[in-house]
């Protein structure tokens, strides 16, 4: 089984935000960057299809600046064959262009399953692997939970407001998946030696224009300074009157 | 002359209220250019409440009807709105950014090979295009971006847009239509309705989560309570921490790895207030925080807090909010 797992190198979630002084992009000064952790599940996931079957690869592919080589090989720490940076000095906000570049690598006929996280937790697109499967012709499903693959057939499970979908695909497919597909893997130390002795290309990426234009980037609006309402079970009283009068929420 | 379309989400028959956000904010765009609004509903066979989309301002309700629309037909849908959008070039595209709404949206825009603006919470009609406002980092940070040529397409978050009565004399029609290239390769079989009762995180009016301040899993019964007096109006989240200790479902979790939820009130229960979970809840209207640390940061951006022991707090609470809803 071939399987592409793509990838995104993104500011951890403890990360506090700062504007850059061009207003429109994240100042990365001082930022600590991950990978994506809904990748994370993608990467498990794809390791244990190419382990279940006894054989296969598993290729990484990132699209992002030179220091996304990094987050290809945390990858490559955690089992990954080898990887494929689409080299470029920015990651455009929109998320066709995206699409587009990596759906010129991932190619059709290429592989039986390319695998995305869910998101991104930087820009939360939540678009890409859905275009690049139709810019592929492929089937896909998102945000998967559960999966089952049975020769070329699988079956997945996908989290919708109160409920679940079971949903039925053939292979080859695209399929971003969700937390709770799996536990992801800790790369050990023999992994992280063994990556650095992997294959990597990097292939420079251009764009053409968008017709999305990014006007700023700002800090979210503060929240009112908030009060303690009081101290223990008899505060609620009090509260509950605010709720009523005040904020008119009950 | 140019249209706005706004696609609406229907189960079993029902419109979904995200589906009266959507048309609303479609009006908006609708009225700064003149132009007139359908609403698109996919369904396996007329939708009654169809109709009631022109309540909300649209000026023609289409219902497309096929028996493979009775749920969510990924590419059959994405193929028929984006040939509808094609014929009647419509300048605006508005879907629902929930779970089904965010990978039609996908798929019709990259059929269309435009950009899609995913997860808008807020936009400006200008005469060059449209400039939207979409959360990035987890709600950390907004991106405002503007879309300059047709059709510009865009996901609108849930329980942000307020659905707006503004009434007109809209004409309906149900269409039942072929699908001669079949209902696609992707199948829902089947929808599996999560506890009779329970109300998603992501769209309930009242969210209540618990932290590790409640100590172990059996005491999320103390929240359940408290939801449950809010008569069918509350769900029950939680912070990653207890998500990760498995306490509760990930599909619970609220935060910047888990749900981002806007509820119009949101009730923080023994959670500290990691960044990552205020994230997640930070554009919800009013939040309370109840917590025994005086100096915990969920306390910065709660509007009201009350500083004390939750196991003697919650209690006193579900009784209070029982005598409302009761």
């Amino acid at each position: 089984m071939k399987i592409a797992v793509c990838i995104k190198r993104v500011p951890d979630t403890e990360t506090r935000v700062k504007v850059a002084a061009d207003g429109r992009t994240l100042d990365e000064s001082g930022v600590k960057f991950v990978v994506n952790p809904y990748d994370e599940f993608a990467i498990e996931e794809a390791l244990r299809r190419k382990e279940q079957a006894g054989s296969g690869e598993v290729v990484v592919v990132s699209l992002g600046t030179q220091a996304a080589q990094e987050t290809i090989r945390t990858a490559l720490a955690m089992g990954a064959d080898r990887g494929v940076l689409l080299q470029s000095d920015r990651i455009p906000s929109d998320g066709m262009l995206v699409a587009r570049a990596l759906a010129a690598e991932l190619g059709p006929g290429s592989y039986d399953l390319l695998l995305f996280g869910k998101l991104a937790i930087d820009d939360y697109n939540q678009q890409v692997p859905v275009m690049v499967a139709e810019l592929l012709g492929l089937p896909c499903v998102t945000a998967v939970t559960h999966l089952d693959i049975d020769g070329q057939n699988g079956v997945a499970e996908r989290e919708v407001e109160g409920g679940v979908e079971v949903v039925e695909f053939p292979l080859p497919a695209v399929l971003s998946v969700d937390k709770g597909l799996n536990e992801p893997r800790y790369p050990a130390l023999k992994g992280i030696m063994a990556a650095k002795k992997k294959p990597l290309d990097v292939k420079p990426v251009s764009f053409p224009a968008t017709d999305l234009e990014v006007v700023s980037l700002v800090p979210p609006p503060e929240r009112k300074e908030g009060r303690i309402v009081g101290e223990g079970p008899g505060a609620v009283p009090g509260l509950i009157r605010l709720l009523r009068e005040e904020a008119k929420v009950l | 002359m140019s249209g706005v379309l706004a696609v609406l989400e229907q189960r079993d028959g029902a419109l979904r209220k995200v589906s009266f956000e959507v048309v609303s904010a479609a009006r908006r765009i609708a009225a700064a250019r003149t132009a007139s609004l359908e609403a698109l509903v996919l369904a396996g066979a007329a939708v009654a409440e169809a109709a009631q989309a022109g309540k909300f301002g649209a000026d023609r309700v289409v219902t497309l009807t096929h028996a493979a629309f009775a749920r969510y037909a990924p590419e059959a849908g994405a193929r028929v709105i984006a040939e509808r959008v094609q014929r009647e070039a419509y300048d605006v595209v508005l879907f629902p950014a929930t779970a089904v709404g965010k990978d039609l949206a996908a798929r019709v825009a990259a059929k269309l090979g435009v950009p899609l603006v995913a997860d808008v919470t807020d936009f400006a009609v200008e005469s060059a295009g449209l400039v939207a406002v979409r959360p990035v980092y987890a709600g950390k940070a907004l991106l405002e971006v503007k879309v300059s040529k047709p059709p510009a397409v865009l996901s609108l978050r849930p329980n942000v847009f307020t659905p707006l009565e503004q009434p007109r004399t809209a004409k309906s029609e149900t269409i039942a239509v072929d699908l001669p290239e079949g209902p696609g390769r992707v199948v829902v079989r089947e929808l599996k309705a999560a506890l009779a009762g329970a109300i998603d995180v992501g769209e309930a009016p009242v969210v209540i989560s618990g932290g590790r301040g409640l100590r172990e899993p059996a005491n999320f019964k103390l929240l359940e309570d408290l939801a449950r007096a809010f008569g069918g109006r509350a769900a029950v989240g939680a912070s990653r921490a207890v998500v990760d200790a498995g306490w509760r479902p990930h599909a619970d979790q609220v935060g910047q790895t888990g749900k981002t939820v806007s509820p119009p009130l949101y009730i923080a229960v023994g959670i500290s207030g990691a960044i990552q979970h205020l994230a997640g809840m930070r554009t919800s209207k009013v939040i309370v925080a109840i917590n025994k640390d005086k100096d915990a940061p969920i306390f910065k951006v709660a509007d009201y807090g009350i500083v004390g022991d939750l196991f003697e707090i919650l209690p006193m609470l579900t009784e209070e909010i029982k005598k409302i809803y009761g």
